[in-house]
């Protein structure tokens, strides 16, 4: 923890390079001597293996791009093909399509994170907001990739999710023919989708890097929720979060090995092997489980047009949340209300997700209805009256007197 | 707090029991079929060869009068972790068949099946086989991963550590078994219709298609329905996922090397924040460096 160095090359070439283009001592200082609080838990890992997974996605959707055919005759087939004769297509198909529910699972556990610990609260308003584009732009790809397969799920889905469209009054069909391009889910809805399922993560790529810009200009957030005051509070970010994050990625990767090699169907739907029938409609259309809880919510509403504006709502809302949460203190480690308030919610928001796989009658209609008022309830009622009723506990001085409390409480 | 505590106890416990009693309400009309073990089931799954032939047997001389396998290639049948067919034995297989194609004229013929075609579909298209049958038989390339029936919470997630992942199998060869005749009393049979217990509604359009002894075995293996209900389960597995010995050979290595991979990151993470873990105020006045990790 000697100070925190500066980038100064010494090869005379590199010396030369970094007085036109300072890119050395760019990553230099943001990844390198970028200084860390020191007292990161392990939920602060998410956030570079979600770089990890968007490179693991890119990488292997570029590949598969090359022997996929984005055409409504020859889609499942093209898929099959590369199941069955691109060598390792089937690996290549299985790391694509379950990083993609790693990708959710490491952005579910970001964001719950970034809410338990106040991550959202002045100054990190920005980064915040950057991190739910970046969220509302995973969803489209994620849904648009869904579609390319051209199953029955993913036909069926794509119909389901462009109709939401149509519960806008006047203008609702007119806007869906023309996501459509056409009357009906058909060629030319698979081929935009297509076109954008490859843009898509680059612009993710794009709003990622503003994103950290965004965090390093305000610093990282950390589990006691004060900000850094001295050198005492921070170590460089390399070797100790570099050997941190490293550690706990290939934890992760074990997970995703897990699901790619042994059951690399179990998120998928069976439906989707059976190739898209316009003709035939599934006995249930259900997303894919990154969707379930909006889903919930969505058919909570027995009317369609309050149900779509719920589910995008319920979504927008988390933009809004640096200004709904009214209290000073960042972490839920010193809220004893907002603490128990949040394992709710997050309880609501995992019981949404199992209720949007069941079928929308009796008991799970009326606990759908629950989960979704506590859902809204949290965000525009709770979160607003804590900041002014909550008693919270005392903050430590600085971090490293968080540290020394918790070592100290320990020994 | 511990007020609190005993309302979300409460909420929960009200939520659990709710959920608990809704379950069998709404439970659909599909009986769950037996588990079965499959050689190719758990992380060290790998296909039955002579299985996957005596599935081949039935499938040729049973299914395919009705039901297409178009993704499939005769040369499949000589692939490593399949039926295990020598290349000159899935030529022959394919030498068999006949192929509709164009000569040099443009002019349609029938000529014999190569290894490199696909097995031809027995109808000429979707609706003659459903003129046929009174429904389109369903292509049986990909249809043991295409039929599953619901595990219901808890047992998903059980399947997720347990990689309980035959149901289509499981699923395919209860069919087979799961015929009633006559249907049981109260259950009234559309016309065409045939009672299978597994099927969800139980009202399945296809008839029975196998029997004891209607297929005949060079192995010596029993040939009664539940032999062939079994066989054909697995070939139609590895007719949909080809590639699965090899998936889970590589899984394991794959896995092996994350978890050695993890263990060294661990220690070396250890060794780095040995420092910062042990604070030098901590340390009572001995040079951190010199405590041990």
């Amino acid at each position: 923890m000697s100070g925190h160095s500066t980038y100064q090359p010494q090869n005379p070439v590199l010396k030369w390079f970094e007085a036109r283009l300072p890119i050395g001592g760019l990553i230099h200082s943001s990844f390198i001597a970028y200084p860390t609080p020191r007292n990161l838990n392990y939920w602060w890992t998410f956030g570079g293996i979600l770089s990890f997974m968007l490179g693991v996605q890119i990488i292997t959707g570029i590949v598969l791009a090359m022997h996929y055919t984005p055409h409504v005759d020859l889609a499942f087939k093209s898929v099959e093909g590369i199941m069955r004769d691109v060598n390792f297509g089937w690996l290549l198909r299985y790391l694509h399509a379950n990083g993609a529910s790693m990708f959710f699972l490491a952005v579910y556990i970001h964001m719950f994170r970034g809410i338990y610990y106040g991550s959202y609260k002045e100054p990190r308003e920005v980064l915040w907001i950057l991190g739910v584009i970046i969220y509302l732009l995973m969803m489209a790809t994620g849904f648009m990739g869904y579609v390319l397969v051209w199953g029955q799920m993913s036909f069926w889905a794509a119909t389901v999710i462009t109709n939401l469209f149509s519960a806008i009054p006047g203008v609702g069909d007119a806007i869906v023919t023309w996501l459509w391009g056409g009357y009906a889910v058909g060629n030319p809805t698979l081929n935009r989708f297509y076109s954008l399922h490859y843009l898509l993560p680059f612009v993710i790529a794009g709003v990622v890097v503003l994103h950290v810009w965004a965090l390093h200009v305000v610093g990282q957030n950390n589990p006691a929720g004060i900000d850094t005051k001295s050198d005492k509070d921070t170590v460089p970010f390399t070797p100790y979060a570099t050997i941190k994050d490293g550690f706990f990625m290939a934890c992760f990767c074990i997970l995703y090995a897990w699901f790619v090699f042994y059951i690399p169907n179990f998120l998928g739907h069976a439906d989707n092997y059976i190739p898209a029938n316009p003709a035939v409609t599934p006995a249930e259309i259900v997303p894919e489980w990154y969707y379930l809880p909006f889903y919930a919510i969505l058919r909570s509403i027995p009317d369609k047009l309050l149900g779509v504006l719920a589910l995008f709502a319920s979504i927008l809302i988390l933009a809004f949340l640096p200004w709904l949460d009214t209290s000073r203190v960042r972490s839920g480690r010193y809220r004893p209300l907002f603490k128990q308030f949040f394992w709710l919610w997050v309880i609501a928001a995992v019981g949404l997700g199992w209720l949007g796989s069941k079928p929308p009658e009796g008991i799970y209609v009326i606990l759908s209805r629950l989960f979704t008022v506590y859902y809204f309830g949290f965000f525009l009622i709770i979160l607003p009256l804590l900041g002014i009723f909550e008693k919270t506990k005392p903050l430590p001085n600085s971090i490293a007197d968080a540290v020394l409390e918790a070592k100290g409480a320990k020994a | 707090m511990t007020k609190h505590r005993a309302i979300i106890a409460l909420t929960l416990a009200a939520g659990l029991a709710a959920a608990a009693l809704a379950s069998p309400a709404v439970a659909e009309e599909q009986t769950p079929p037996p588990r079965l073990s499959w050689s190719f089931a758990g992380p060290f799954g790998k296909y039955d060869q002579a299985q996957l032939q005596r599935g081949f047997k039935i499938y040729r001389e049973v299914c395919s009068s009705c039901h297409s396998m178009d993704l499939l290639a005769f040369r499949n049948l000589a692939d490593a972790g399949g039926p295990g067919f020598s290349e000159a034995q899935a030529a022959a297989v394919a030498a068999e068949y006949k192929i509709k194609d164009l000569d040099d004229k443009g002019e349609p013929i029938e000529r014999a099946g190569r290894p490199a075609d696909h097995f031809p579909a027995p109808f000429p298209n979707a609706l003659a086989a459903a003129a046929a049958n009174g429904v389109a038989p369903p292509d049986m390339s990909t249809l043991a991963k295409a039929r599953t029936f619901q595990r219901g919470f808890p047992w998903f997630v059980f399947d997720m550590v347990t990689q309980y992942q035959e149901q289509g199998p499981d699923y395919i060869a209860a069919i087979l078994k799961g015929y009633k005749d006559p249907p049981p009393a109260g259950f009234t049979l559309p016309p065409g219709g045939h009672y299978n217990e597994y099927f969800p509604g139980h009202n399945i359009a296809m008839p029975p298609p196998l029997s004891d002894g209607q297929v005949t075995y060079d192995d010596g293996s029993p040939q009664t329905l539940e032999q062939y209900s079994k066989d054909i389960a697995a070939f139609l597995m590895w007719a949909a996922e080809p590639q699965l010995d090899a998936r889970k050979r590589i899984g394991f290595q794959v896995i092996i090397f994350l978890i050695v991979l993890s263990g060294l990151l661990y220690f070396t993470k250890k060794k780095v924040w040995h420092e910062v873990e042990k604070p030098r105020e901590m340390a009572h006045g001995q040079d951190p460096a010199k405590t041990s990790v």
